[in-house]
């Protein structure tokens, strides 16, 4: 009896050697790292402690740019992302036939490999000698300016990567809303719809309302997501995202911990660091907000 | 208002079928005429809202089809895309200053240029052998582990489960940095071992599938110990069997999340033979065909994109399913 | 307002897509609703009730026939513009708005000359609040109240717009026993305090008989018996309706008619004449002209046996259960049509009871006859 007291911990064994080795062993060490100064990584060795790390990173011009990017990019795909899906959705569970289609169609770009898409999305935005590329030739037939998008001006590159998150992000969103909308019982629009309610009533009184814990749930994973952007970026602009100043600040850690330059853990630490100070406060105000706006 | 009264009115005595009412009407019609022509007004009222009602919902629903389907078109157009440029022959897709929405001449050369010119079967194969690799060692960590969390009663179990709960919050780019460090410390870069290792355990889909079984009745788990079960057995002939699906979910995910691991791959090898699909494709988009040869390089995309597509056909909605209740990407 | 359903039917596609045939929810109703009047609709659960509701309410349209409010045609008219109010069997509050907020929800819709002051909306809602009596619970949300509470917040919406017409879905069956006593009282004093016609829908019979000026049974879509409730008890018109209604059940036997005695058994238990005005009447002479007798059911409420140590039916007692005012006799008897008879006895007359055989003589107002194939009623005077 006595020993089966323990047999629990027993199970638990793997899951916790491994997780103590790949995430609270990383975790600690990562606010050591972030401390060390002129940590070698080859000796293993540091000059002293301090926050000369944080100063360092917070003062280069590429995180400055990594900053700037990806508060652009939260900024615009997570509200754009998210209204999108929100009338995609409604447009959705008001329809009958065909829906099954439409629902499949849209979820294909989630289990698409986001590197090869995003390779595609390249050819339809990049100039090239030999053609302006699809999407400027549809600006140009509208008589717009053709501009080169993957390697032109800093606002068209912004653009095509806001467009590539938001296709990315909206068969999630898409498939949370529909779910949500579903779940807001049939009897609600029946009463609503007794009453002669208007629908642009309905939608404002009664779905938003009730949906509204998940709308909150979506754009705080949302943000979360999209302070994380990195792979899509690689995608469209390749490995080098500093000198094509695009990067983000997932982007920047692994920069300095790899590749031409990489070899500063310490540098990454601190940005990591940063990095979750920022999504972490964020996350705290959603929070706060929404539980002053979500009903139960 | 009296005006319009009359003006209906006057609709009314126009309207055949209204003058039949009035000769079904008895003997005392003439009583009832005013009542009668006011039932008769609504009436008509109520036909006009009819008609309405029904015109508006056909210009709605036509709307909502107009939209669905420019959505889905903008969905599709990039898979459309890489399929339709994967057949087209190199120089002829050079020679298009405007791209062609279809192919004159269907080449199924770039496939052939796809696995020869770079070791793209290689790619598949690493990725094949990482993602059954990791998914299996994964279940064998999180299922004891979910078990020991929903069923077993031992010292600890509450303080522990909350420390994994707050160990979801942690974002995987704070303790990437340490992991590469220690794998590279432990020289296992460009080994399997090093590409797998870090990514065996899920606390959230621990926490998925211990949700899951707390919900199998425990009178099954006190039947069992009665009748002298024990819990390994128990676990797998009974726990395992019922929560099936979630398990199932679960692995769909993570076959889902090992297929696209770009970042962790990217850390670790840079050698590239040990490359994954998403490492692979990287690698093209650098240097692969020579940069010029984008049909080579759509055929890869296809070639990638393909197991995924076809993986979600099939199990279309335990996929959907399983996202909505466990998946995040955004 | 009076209502008139006329020929109305209602199909919907089988859902097992295999069979092409449609379900037919309601078949052919016709029937007519009289102004200010509490009507039951009754029937077990899967008879086409709620339909007939939704039908009436306009969120569903018949495949047939025409709907009536007053004088006018409302068939095609969407449910907005018919001004119904209805009550949800899960009262479908707005979890998000608080009570006010929820009985005011429906003046909020009112456009044009018809727009109401947030004042004018209070004023209203706190009339009907006073009606059902929440008028202390306006702040609260509807997961703060109790069922009965959350019940008379749902029909403070449905009343608030002066609907023309007040449909209740199953409105007592979430509540608890003693509340759904207390409630259905509540329920026919608000009807008769604003004289609404109102339609509710229930499959508990006791529920219909006890508040409804007129009920309806229905089964499989098609309407078996309309009346008021004692007048559908006591004549039932055929044997599904006189065994729906009632609780403990009618006691069905089988029996035949011969030489103008009632038989159970070998007991000829009534002196009956038969009226021969069925639609089947030649049938049945047909068979009488054979061997002179016809084979039908008896039905005897529990209540229409009284002991008697000389009655012609003689049950083997099984027990008796003393419930206080009366007393329960529970017997058998081969003719039984089910497994054991249950009769109502005033307590005060149990004295001689005992022993194993228990004899009856009947009510014959309390008895009734069906035909054994058709199970439609016979009617019978006593000589």
């Amino acid at each position: 009896m006595k020993q089966s007291k323990y047999k629990g911990w027993l199970y638990l064994l793997p899951a916790i050697i491994f997780l103590g080795v790949f995430m609270v062993y990383p975790l600690i060490d990562v606010i050591v790292y972030s401390f060390e100064e002129g940590y070698n990584f080859v000796s293993q060795t540091s000059t002293g402690t301090g926050l000369y790390n944080y100063r360092y990173v917070l003062r280069d011009t590429y995180f400055v740019q990594a900053l700037k990017n990806t508060f652009v990019l939260v900024i615009i795909t997570v509200p754009v992302s998210t209204g999108l899906a929100l009338l995609i959705s409604l447009a959705l569970s008001s329809v009958k036939p065909l829906r099954n289609l439409f629902q499949t169609v849209y979820f294909l770009p989630y289990v698409t490999n986001t590197l090869a898409v995003g390779l595609v999305f390249m050819v339809l935005f990049k100039k090239t000698e030999y053609s302006d590329g699809m999407i400027n030739l549809l600006i140009h037939f509208f008589g717009g300016e053709t501009v080169d998008f993957i390697d032109g001006p800093h606002w068209a590159k912004m653009l095509v990567m806001c467009i590539y998150t938001v296709w990315i992000v909206l068969p999630f969103k898409i498939l949370i809303l529909t779910s949500a909308l579903a779940s807001v019982k049939e009897d609600y629009y029946k009463a609503a719809r007794v009453d002669g309610t208007r629908p642009s009533r309905i939608f404002f009184r009664i779905t938003l309302p009730m949906i509204s814990p998940m709308i909150f749930y979506l754009i705080i994973t949302g943000f979360i997501g999209a302070f994380k952007a990195y792979s899509d970026e690689v995608a469209l602009f390749g490995t080098d995202l500093n000198s094509a100043g695009m990067n983000t600040m997932v982007g920047y850690i692994y920069d300095m911990l790899y590749g031409n330059s990489g070899g500063y853990p310490s540098f990454a630490s601190a940005a990591a660091l940063i990095l979750f100070a920022v999504v972490f406060t964020i996350t705290c105000i959603n929070l706060m907000v929404s539980r002053n706006n979500v009903h139960y | 208002m009296a005006d319009t009264e009359k003006d209906l009115n006057r609709d009314i005595i126009d309207t055949p079928e209204l003058s039949d009412v009035t000769e079904h009407a008895p003997a005392d019609a003439s009583e009832n005429a005013p009542a009668d022509a006011a039932a008769a007004a609504i009436q008509s009222t109520y036909d006009e809202i009819e008609r309405k009602a029904r015109r508006r919902k056909i210009i709605r629903s036509t709307l909502l089809y107009i939209f669905l389907t420019i959505c889905a078109l903008a969905v599709l157009f990039p898979f459309y895309w890489m399929l339709l440029t994967s057949f087209k022959t190199q120089s002829a897709y050079n020679g298009e200053a405007v791209p062609k929405f279809y192919v004159s001449e269907p080449t199924g050369a770039n496939y052939k240029e796809a696995f020869t010119a770079v070791p793209l079967a290689g790619y598949f194969l690493n990725t094949l052998i990482y993602t059954v690799v990791t998914t299996a060692l994964m279940m064998i960590v999180i299922v004891p582990a979910a078990f020991a969390f929903a069923r077993m009663r031992f010292p600890g179990r509450n303080l522990v489960f909350s420390l994994f709960l707050s160990l979801m919050m942690i974002p995987s780019e704070l303790v990437i940095i340490t992991n590469y460090v220690t794998i590279t410390s432990w020289n296992m870069r460009n080994t399997f071992a090093g590409l797998i290792l870090p990514s065996i355990t899920s606390v959230f889909y621990i926490y998925l599938l211990k949700e899951n079984f707390e919900q199998i009745p425990e009178e099954l788990y006190k039947a069992a110990k009665v009748d002298g079960t024990s819990d390994f057995k128990y676990l797998m002939r009974v726990m395992v069997p019922v929560a099936k699906p979630t398990i199932v979910t679960i692995t769909i995910l993570k076959v889902i999340e090992c297929w696209n691991a770009y970042v962790w791959p990217r850390l670790i090898t840079d050698d590239r033979r040990r490359y994954l699909v998403s490492n692979g494709i990287q690698e093209i988009r650098q240097s692969g065909f020579g940069r010029d040869n984008i049909p080579a390089m759509m055929a890869t995309v296809v070639v990638v994109s393909v197991p995924l597509i076809i993986l979600f056909l099939v199990f279309r909605n335990k996929i959907m399913e399983g996202v909505s209740r466990g998946g995040t990407k955004g | 307002m009076k209502i008139t359903l006329d020929h109305v039917t209602k199909r919907f596609p089988n859902r097992n897509k295999k069979i092409h045939e449609d379900v037919i929810a309601v078949n052919d109703f016709t029937f007519e609703i009289p102004d200010g009047k509490l009507i039951g609709l009754l029937g077990p659960s899967g008879c086409g009730k709620s339909t007939t509701l939704n039908l009436i309410s306009g969120l569903e349209m018949p495949s047939a026939g025409r709907i009536y409010f007053g004088d006018t045609d409302v068939t095609d008219l969407p449910a907005e513009n018919r001004g119904v109010g209805l009550v949800f069997q899960n009262y479908a509050l707005y979890p998000h708005l608080t009570v006010l907020d929820n009985i005011t929800f429906p003046l909020g819709n009112l456009r044009g000359a018809e727009k109401l002051t947030k004042e004018q909306m209070r004023a209203k809602a706190t009339e009907v609040a006073k009606l059902v009596q929440i008028s202390e619970l306006m702040e609260r949300r509807p997961s703060e109240l109790s069922g009965g509470q959350q019940q008379r917040v749902a029909i403070a919406r449905a009343l608030v717009k002066m609907p023309s017409v007040l449909l209740l879905d199953e409105p007592l069956s979430n509540l608890d026993a003693r509340l759904r006593l207390q409630t259905r009282e509540e329920l026919a004093r608000i009807q008769k305090e604003t004289g609404i016609t109102t339609i509710f829908v229930t499959h508990d019979q006791e529920e219909a008989m006890s508040i409804s000026d007129l009920i309806v049974v229905m089964k499989d879509g098609v309407i078996h018996q309309i009346g008021k409730p004692q007048e559908v008890y006591d004549k039932p018109c055929n044997l599904f309706v006189a065994k729906f209604l009632g609780t403990p059940p009618i006691n069905v036997f089988e029996g035949r008619v011969k030489g103008g005695k009632l038989y159970i058994g070998d007991d000829a238990v009534l002196d009956v004449k038969l009226a021969e005005n069925e639609a089947d009447g030649k049938d049945a002479s047909d068979k009488k002209s054979k061997d002179g007798e016809r084979e039908v059911w008896v039905g005897i409420r529990p209540e229409g046996f009284i002991p008697d140590e000389n009655g012609p039916l003689s049950c083997s007692l099984q027990k008796i259960e003393v419930m206080g005012r009366d007393t329960s006799v529970v017997s058998t008897h081969p003719a039984f049509a089910g497994t054991t008879i249950r009769s109502i006895i005033p307590s005060e007359d149990t004295a001689g009871i005992g022993g194993e055989t228990v004899r009856f003589r009947l009510k014959p107002a309390k008895v009734c006859i069906f035909d054994r194939e058709t199970e439609k009623t016979i009617e019978f005077t006593q000589p």
